[in-house]
């Protein structure tokens, strides 16, 4: 900016607006030519520009009814309102992508603490339980979202700097190698959960740490926190072929998540408060994965606990994990 | 409010408090668009690169958050950086406050207005900031205690939201109390902003403080999860902060002519220094605790300063960073930056800190902080063009506000703008 202001002593700026301030003969004079000309190239400048710097917006659909832009915090939601908005899901489904869907919330069951057991003596590192959970869950496929990572981890140290998350050996298990698979650890002290502004994630009654995929913001202060990285944010409307759809869906488990919300593994809850196990446990080819009641002393994650060499991952962050792992050799 | 044709102004009942400021804001909307060709200029441009901005996150609104480089890794990006910068500016504006007001340094009472306005501008940039970086904006209403659901005093964001929310409106208050009571030639009542301004003074150091907190809170993320980040963040706050507006004010001085003096900018240089030496020796206390011990936790240490297994994109920033900061030290300690009326040399010296400690709290410090992953990864980070245009075009929106904000303020401080009485 250049000093054009000189020749003026008096330390004001040479608007001219002079002693008449804000006189009310000075306000309502009538507008000159000129003044005229400039507001109205002014405004045609400001209106214009901002048009074409709105234009992207046309591609936007808004597909979001005032009831569910209003939709309120899933732990004030009553019966009633919940089955609106499991239909109103469901039929959201079947517009966007074309599918019957089932969308059911189901509740924790009393007298229930689900944790996991994993033997990193038997996993092989196949991913196998990295796709199956894919397919339960309806992550979106492009951007690409899985819950579980499989770490490659070199024989002799606990040390995740010196893992390998893209191994492609034309085997598994590769020589001198052990596998750990890490997903949502389902924490007794979720760093998470204290970090959402909007208390959009809590610990459930049985443990399982959930998300109000509606109630979220988008913030991702949560994946900051997590110190197992297993959070993740849907950067881009999910998008799933239709034919890869599980239409078996959850409120707060597997159903089809919005744009710009946060999203996790939570121990396939819709399976699990029914009475089936998570479908990575299900799918794991070894039977390193092992599912139970923490509160059921005839559980195998129980015998596990008493009899296996079990540890948790970074113990040292306070977190208690939910997530055991063991080794037999 | 007819008047007598005798010409004697009878005393007719006062006009209201809403017809006088009713008054003053159609003046301020009108005195707004009154200005010098280079003023018409600066603002057009302006208004054109905030277009900008708005265009590339009207795309983002779009498509959603993948249009910016960010990743699962690094889940916060130049966004989140540029907002933590600019906390820090807002609070330095109690650079300016403490001597104006606690120390009633007459030459700082001319200025500190414009201290205040600097906040306000620039907690509105923190704002946007933070609303860009949401992937769901339309619903930043859950924030809202009683309607939403405010995870407060839990969450480490919602205390951010309080503070940062009540800082803007104790500046706003006061200087739109103090300027309007300027404007109408009344003395103010000193009840009615000492209070807050004194209650200011802390809640600057409140605000950058909580910021901080954000990211000392995160156990999971060593890097961060260290004491020294919040007094980190203080020492460098005062320096940029007041580096900025030195540059500031010279432009001011220089575009209007309103008299800012010598002595203020000596004071302002004085409080760059020192809080420069103060951010470097936090600097090296930090590397000293990172490096001597050789222990794994400083892997994101290593990987900003050094580069880790191939990745080194941050590496040249940081020493950059490094060496401006230490060269614009050593032009401060020295006689170039003391001469009188020419001050060259102190701006290089500024801007030099200014720019090395962006860098270094903003993508040093946010970055480094994902990278390794907690699972031991490292994808780096690269701002988009679309990302890169959104925090250019907030930032051509703080320079408008802050402007627009000047254009009235200068006028009205220096008497030139005021309530007359020839209703």
């Amino acid at each position: 900016m250049s000093d054009k202001s000189t020749g003026n002593n008096s330390g004001a700026d040479n608007t001219s607006l002079g002693k008449n301030a804000a006189g009310k003969k000075e306000m309502f004079k009538p507008l000159s030519r000129r003044s005229f000309i400039k507001a109205g190239a002014l405004g045609a400048f400001l209106l214009g520009g901002t048009s074409i710097a709105l234009l992207p917006l046309r591609k936007f659909k808004n597909d979001t009814s005032l009831e569910a832009f209003f939709q309120q915090h899933y732990e004030r939601l009553t019966p009633e309102r919940m089955d609106r908005i499991l239909k109103r899901i469901e039929q959201e489904i079947k517009e966007r992508h074309g599918v019957d869907a089932h969308v059911k919330d189901p509740k924790p069951i009393p007298g229930v603490q689900f944790a996991y057991a994993l033997n990193i003596s038997r996993c092989v590192g196949c991913r196998r339980c990295v796709h199956a959970c894919v397919e339960e869950n309806n992550q979106s496929r492009d951007p690409e979202i899985q819950y579980i990572r499989v770490l490659e981890m070199p024989e002799g140290t606990f040390d995740v700097e010196k893992s390998n998350h893209y191994y492609e050996p034309d085997t598994v298990p590769a020589k001198g190698k052990y596998y750990m698979p890490v997903q949502c650890q389902q924490c007794e002290n979720p760093a998470c959960v204290k970090a959402c502004p909007v208390g959009a994630t809590w610990k459930d009654e049985d443990g399982i740490v959930v998300i109000d995929y509606d109630w979220c913001i988008g913030c991702r202060y949560c994946e900051a926190a997590c110190p197992y990285w297993a959070r993740r944010f849907n950067f881009a409307e999910p998008k799933i072929p239709k034919e890869q759809i599980n239409p078996d869906m959850a409120y707060l488990g597997n159903r089809i998540r919005p744009k710009g919300t946060m999203e996790k593994c939570t121990f396939c809850l819709g399976r699990t408060r029914n009475g089936l196990l998570p479908k990575c446990a299900e799918a794991c080819p070894t039977g390193s994965r092992q599912f139970g009641n923490l509160l059921d002393p005839d559980s195998v994650i129980r015998h596990i606990l008493r009899e296996k060499r079990v540890y948790v991952f970074k113990e040292d962050v306070g977190t208690r994990p939910k997530f055991y792992y063991w080794f037999d050799k | 409010m007819e008047k007598e044709e005798s010409g004697i102004n009878q005393k007719e009942a006062p006009p209201g408090f809403l017809y006088k400021y009713g008054l003053f804001l159609i003046c301020a909307v009108r005195l707004s668009f009154r200005g010098h060709v280079a003023f018409y200029a600066w603002m057009i441009f302006l208004s054109i690169i905030s277009l900008f901005g708005l265009r590339a996150y009207c795309n983002q609104f779009v498509e959603g958050l993948i249009t910016t480089g960010m990743t699962d890794q690094v889940s916060w990006g130049v966004y989140i950086a540029n907002f933590t910068f600019l906390v820090g500016m807002a609070a330095a504006a109690v650079m300016l406050v403490i001597p104006a007001y606690i120390y009633k340094d007459e030459e700082m009472h001319n200025i500190v207005i414009f201290g205040e306005l600097f906040a306000v501008a620039v907690m509105i940039m923190c704002m946007l900031f933070v609303t860009v970086d949401l992937g769901r904006p339309g619903r930043f209403w859950h924030l809202i205690p009683v309607i939403g659901h405010f995870n407060f005093p839990i969450s480490m964001l919602s205390w951010d939201v309080v503070v940062l929310m009540g800082y803007l409106a104790l500046n706003a208050h006061v200087c739109g109390y103090l300027l309007y009571m300027k404007y109408l030639g009344q003395k103010p009542n000193k009840w009615l902003y000492m209070p807050f301004v004194f209650l200011s003074i802390v809640w600057a150091i409140s605000i950058h403080t909580v910021t901080a907190f954000l990211y000392v809170g995160l156990a999971g993320r060593p890097f961060w999860n260290a004491a020294i980040v919040a007094p980190r963040f203080i020492g460098s706050a005062f320096t940029a902060g007041p580096a900025l507006m030195i540059v500031a004010f010279q432009i001011i001085r220089g575009t209007t002519g309103y008299h800012i003096g010598d002595r203020a900018f000596r004071l302002l240089r004085q409080i760059v220094t020192i809080s420069l030496l103060i951010s470097l020796f936090l600097f090296g206390c930090e590397i000293f605790k990172e490096f001597y011990s050789q222990s794994l936790h400083n892997a994101s240490a290593r990987y900003l300063f050094f580069g880790l297994h191939g990745h080194y994109a941050l590496v040249p920033w940081i020493w950059s960073a490094i060496a401006m900061e230490i060269a614009a030290l050593m032009i401060l300690l020295s006689r170039f930056s003391r001469k009188p009326g020419s001050y060259g040399w102190l701006n290089l010296a500024c801007i030099m800190a200014t720019v090395g400690i962006w860098i270094e709290k903003g993508p040093g410090l946010i970055i480094p902080g994902f990278l390794p992953t907690p699972l031991g990864e490292i994808v780096e980070y690269i701002p988009t063009y679309n990302e890169t245009m959104v925090c250019v075009g907030i930032w051509a929106i703080g320079a408008l506000v802050f402007s627009w904000m000047l254009r009235l303020a200068i006028p009205i401080t220096s008497g030139v703008f005021h309530r007359t009485e020839d209703e």
